[in-house]
């Protein structure tokens, strides 16, 4: 049986921060130490929670933590795991936080590399959908339509025009051991994913959607019912991807409205009927592709 | 290791390390005073299911005779504990 929050380590790692109030990445942060324990040794890009564990001398991590380049999180990794391997250490797992700019965006080609490479690493992108740390500009994680300083909404332009990358299934097309998608609504899937990961040999991938009050425009205490209504309304998934095969965790009954979710959140007050006609069509033909080559669990 | 004050807060060029590394779990601030409204548990409604302790951004809610307590030196009044809980057994009241 995995790990469920009557059996989860009662140590903090991660205490004591200055997040703001109702920060999704920190939650996941946190969970995620909770589950490796003291024997992790974190790795942090530039990025939100680099930002907010470690001011001097506030060292929020209980754990070993350093804070790399911005597009060096997985190579980082790679000398730690490395480093240690050669001292003769084994009991200890690197793991890296990274937000979705410094994954998908600036350290894309790093963690490709790593995967490349095969290194015994864990690598875990909490993703708020924007660069909230540097105020909130689009990073190629950002979906349709939503708000940021660099795609702001006037009379030509509705936000932004690109749709969401696809992330979880580029890092799986390089064939890794194990990525998985997950989201801070659904913390006992993330829970069993991350305990999972680690007992994994070689990459590991994890990606979670982590809201952030101050660049979604939610009320703080809206955090975990917004991560969970995107995985309800068909906008988000949970999945893994294991030996070449992509399977399904959880598959909502009937989605909520798409609506409903986006008109919660400041970042899409602005979006017309059409505009979520056409995030429902994506949806729905991401669906259809989910049913095609997932395995439904 | 949790996290824990420390009363020494080294401010002097002498008390700085050279090198870019220093004790991991040093806290020298609190956050208490960023909160509006606190979060107060209704101990006989609470049954210990663990879903405040498992969301809480902060980590400031924990596990104390087979319930929950807060520690409020940390928790920012975010009042994802009063949302997750089926039973009510949070409330959210103003600071005074």
């Amino acid at each position: 049986m995995s790990v469920t929050a009557k059996t989860l380590c009662e140590d903090e790692f991660f205490y004591g921060h200055k997040a703001c109030a109702g920060c999704g990445g920190s939650l996941a942060v946190r969970v995620a130490l909770k589950v490796l324990g003291e024997r992790a040794v974190a790795v942090l890009p530039a990025g939100c929670m680099s930002a907010v564990g470690f001011n001097f001398p506030q060292l929020c991590f209980g754990n070993n933590a350093i804070i790399s380049t911005f597009a060096g999180t997985a190579s980082m990794l790679t000398g730690i795991e490395a480093g240690l391997r050669a001292q003769g250490i084994t009991d200890f797992q690197a793991v890296g936080f990274a937000g979705d700019g410094g994954t998908a965006d600036i350290g894309l080609q790093a963690l490709s590399g790593a995967i490349d490479r095969n290194d015994d690493i864990l690598y875990i992108c909490y993703d708020n959908e924007a660069y909230m740390n540097t105020g909130i500009q689009k990073s190629s994680l950002t979906p349709f339509g939503a708000k940021t300083t660099t795609t702001p909404v006037g009379k030509n332009i509705r936000g932004n025009l690109r749709p969401k990358k696809n992330m979880f299934e580029i890092v799986a097309a390089h064939g890794i051991p194990y990525a998985a998608t997950a989201s801070i609504g659904y913390l006992n899937d993330f829970l069993r994913k991350v305990e999972k990961a680690s007992k994994i040999k070689g990459t590991k991938y994890i990606h979670i959607i982590a809201p952030c009050p101050t660049g979604w425009g939610t009320a703080t205490d809206m955090t975990v019912e917004i991560a969970k209504e995107v995985v309800d309304c068909g906008l988000w998934y949970l999945a893994e991807y294991e030996n070449g095969v992509y399977t399904l965790n959880y598959e909502p009954k009937q989605f909520t409205d798409p609506a409903e979710y986006l008109k919660k959140q400041g970042r899409f007050k602005h979006l017309t009927e059409e505009d979520i006609q056409t995030i429902t069509a994506s949806r729905d033909a991401k669906w259809e592709q989910i049913y095609k080559t997932f395995q439904i669990n | 290791m949790k996290p824990f004050l420390r009363e020494k807060i080294p401010v002097a060029l002498s008390e700085i390390p050279e090198t870019p590394a220093y004790e991991a779990g040093y806290l020298v601030t609190k956050n208490a005073g960023w909160r509006n409204i606190r979060p107060v548990i209704n101990k006989e409604m609470c049954v210990g299911c663990l879903q405040c302790y498992l969301y809480c951004p902060d980590g400031v809610i924990f596990k104390k005779d087979g319930k929950v307590a807060i520690d409020y030196d940390f928790c920012k009044g975010c009042g994802i504990c009063k949302r997750i809980c089926k039973l009510g057994a949070i409330e959210m009241e103003a600071e005074k």
